[in-house]
């Protein structure tokens, strides 16, 4: 019997109207327990109304290897950002 | 984050911000504090008592725990506890306190100890009100599973009517422990269930602290006659059956038969009569305080 | 057409590593990193974090003794931040690719260590409000400069536990600066206690720079960021006017304000005695490993119970899916 806990990834939402950020990490022995956890850990000064928690085994995640094509087409695509638009100053809440 | 700041603010600035770190919310701001009309302000007080007694009791014992957990996410879950517990203590010590000065133990002249102090370091076991389920020893980690749950399905289903009390900050403290409460019974629940279907050891450990603790466990529901008389209290008799349905559905799920009922007989914990741990648990709780009756902390 | 990936030469990455590190730019856990790198890396977070668990001890011993249910509230508060901390750094160094328990196992075996500071006993209640001001004060001096570190999850760790360190350091100066206001008792209380704390915490920031092996290569890996001299400096002259706000008198004879060099002279701690300590032969060694081992054998049949349930669980869901 494998006795050590997987290792699981914790991203709280810090109040409504933002998105869950990645706060941390945390071992527990399933799910349920890592979402107690999580709680006891990462909330107790209050900071948080919403918790994901995700096995660290489950994420796909690009390597930085592939940074090239996936991320450095959108780099020339400046039209994709909104500082590329030159608003006049006196527009408002722009 | 600036170098200096950090170290630098220890000198001046507003000290507000550091308590126990941020947006910690009064529970008893904006409450009504006097003693409603109709309710005996001793009574209130012992009531009060009773009720603080048993969550300081077991406060203490949680966080005997603290640096000795099975893994560091359970240290940081008991102390928790343990803290919630604390904070429920403070406020009703303070109410008993406010609700009847008198019941507060003599300190020397000019002392600047705090009533809520007073009553926590310089009362004697027999001056406890505590249920005895909170104060046995610590065993095991099956020990403070069961006591957890069994301590916190009573005790929710007490606030859970508290909320309604008469008076007003006996209310406002069971609105904020409900929420705790509600917390603590679902980690213990979590537990009992995980421990008794785990392995042939965790199940072994687990049955041996339900028969360590059940003998204690009637006595949680074991009405002492200011809890009957006094019109802002609740009658722990009257939320047994409730209870007692939640504690057999974590009993069903963890597959384990409830024990034979043993019942409470003659003085008990809200008497002043308690097991021989409690004295010498208060020996050392209150020594540093006890050393300084004028001590300013 | 097939290609074989061609793996960067080492010389390439080696030279994209460097100006990361030259950029103060963070290097993050799946880039290319130097094998020593990451070697002192988990070295010096594992460290960090036995330091943290085994920290809980000396303060927690007077959890059950606390004068007051408000210091004993903080006291409980911040014991268990430092479960927290050490949690958020194992948590780091496992990005690194080392397991929790691997690491666990380093300390309880003695391979790893921790800060000597934590092998002093706590003696009186005033430790408390030491311990606060004075090793968490130095803690910070060094903890602040790494949350800029060159590796990211070490980084942003630093980070969340800095800001908890200030509330740390807070409560143990307004503690002893609430003891001095007190009776005769508590303020000699107070002094004794800075005096038992005031050289253990000097050490901390490790032996004077021309005898510390390690240091220069962690700081061109940005790992460290000042030199063990620079930071006990800042240090002694942070406290000095924090002392004499609290009223007490630090227990060094030498200890004066060098105007030509803007900074406090003061004398050298018993580097000895350091050595001491970290060979195991502090006051409390074995009594704090002995705790850590128990506490950790004492609940394997928890992990264990808790695994094979979830295994259990587990198993039943994979067959009920089978049976759809």
């Amino acid at each position: 019997m494998k006795r050590d806990w997987p290792l699981y990834e914790v991203f709280i939402r810090g109040k409504r109207g933002l998105n869950h950020v990645h706060v941390g990490s945390l071992h527990a022995p399933d799910d349920a327990f890592a979402v107690a956890h999580a709680r006891d850990v990462y909330t107790r000064r209050n900071e948080g109304v919403s918790i994901w928690v995700v096995r660290a085994d489950a994420i796909t995640a690009s390597s930085p290897d592939e940074k090239d094509p996936l991320f450095a087409p959108s780099g020339d695509k400046v039209y994709r950002h909104p500082t590329f638009y030159e608003i006049p100053a006196d527009v408002p809440h722009m | 984050m600036n170098d200096e700041s950090v170290y630098d603010g220890l000198l001046g600035g507003d000290s507000s911000q550091w308590a126990f770190g941020t947006d910690f919310e009064d529970p008893l701001a904006g409450v009504d504090t006097t003693v409603p009309a109709g309710i005996d302000a001793t009574e209130l007080a012992v009531y009060c008592l009773m009720l603080g007694d048993d969550t300081l009791v077991l406060s203490q014992r949680l966080s005997e725990w603290c640096s000795r957990a099975p893994e560091l996410e359970e240290d940081i879950a008991l102390a928790n506890f343990a803290l919630d517990l604390l904070g429920q203590a403070r406020l009703l010590l303070a109410r008993a306190a406010a609700a009847d000065p008198s019941i507060v133990p003599p300190l020397p002249e000019g002392s600047p100890v705090p009533a809520e102090d007073a009553l926590a370091y310089f009362r004697e076991a027999g001056q406890f009100r505590n249920v005895r389920m909170a104060e046995v020893p610590n065993g095991d980690f099956a020990h403070v599973v069961v006591r957890l749950l069994l301590f916190s399905i009573a005790r929710l289903a007490v606030l859970q009517r508290l909320r309604g009390s008469a008076d007003a900050v006996l209310a406002a403290v069971a609105a904020k422990g409900v929420k705790e409460l509600a917390y603590h019974r679902d980690w213990a629940g979590r537990w009992f269930v995980t421990l008794a279907l785990g392995t042939d050891e965790s199940r072994r450990r687990l049955l041996t602290a339900l028969e360590q603790l059940w003998p204690l466990h009637d006595e949680l529901f074991t009405a002492h006659p200011i809890e009957k008389s006094l019109a802002a209290a609740v009658d722990p008799g009257e939320v047994r059956a409730e209870a007692d349905a939640v504690l057999d559905q974590v009993l069903a799920v963890a597959e384990v038969e409830r024990p034979e009922p043993i019942g409470t007989r003659g003085r008990t914990g809200r008497d002043g009569l308690h097991t021989e741990a409690l004295s010498l648990m208060l020996a050392e709780m209150q020594v540093v305080a006890r050393a300084h009756p004028m001590g300013l902390w | 057409m097939t290609t074989t990936p061609v793996e960067p030469p080492e010389a390439a990455l080696q030279a994209a590593f460097d100006a990361t590190v030259a950029h103060h730019d963070r290097i993050e856990p799946r880039d290319w990193m130097p094998e020593g790198y990451r070697k002192t890396l988990i070295r010096q977070i594992a460290q960090h974090a036995h330091s943290e668990i085994i920290g809980m001890q000396p303060e927690g011993n007077w959890i059950s003794r606390a004068p007051s249910l408000r210091r004993k509230a903080i006291l409980l508060a911040k014991v268990q931040d430092e479960a927290g901390h050490g949690l958020y750094l194992y948590s780091a160094a496992e990005t690194l690719g080392v397991s929790r328990d691997e690491l666990v196992e380093l300390l309880l075996s003695g391979r790893q260590k921790y800060s000597s500071i934590f092998n002093y006993p706590t003696l009186s209640y005033a430790d408390v409000g030491t311990i606060g001001w004075l090793v968490d004060g130095a803690a910070i001096c060094n903890q602040v400069p790494l949350c800029r570190t060159s590796y990211g999850p070490y980084g942003r760790a630093m980070i969340r536990i800095c800001k908890e360190e200030s509330f740390h350091q807070r409560q143990g100066f307004e503690l002893l600066m609430t003891m001095m206001r007190g009776t005769g008792e508590q303020r000699a209380m107070v002094q004794e206690s800075v005096d038992r704390f005031w050289w253990p915490s000097l050490m901390m920031f490790g032996p004077p720079d021309d005898k510390s092996p390690n240091s220069e290569q962690s700081m061109a890996w940005g790992i460290k960021r000042n030199s063990n001299d620079e930071l006990r400096q800042k240090f002694v002259d942070m406290t000095v006017p924090q002392a004499k706000a609290l009223g007490v008198t630090l227990p060094d004879p030498e200890l004066r304000w060098n105007e030509e060099r803007g900074h406090h002279d003061f004398g050298q701690p018993d580097w000895a005695e350091l050595t001491a300590v970290i060979r195991g032969n502090g006051p409390c060694n074995a009594q704090r490993m002995a705790h850590r081992r128990k506490a950790h054998e004492d609940g394997a049949w928890v992990r264990e119970a808790a695994s094979a349930f979830a295994a259990r669980n587990e198993a039943a869901r994979t067959a009920a899916k089978g049976l759809k």
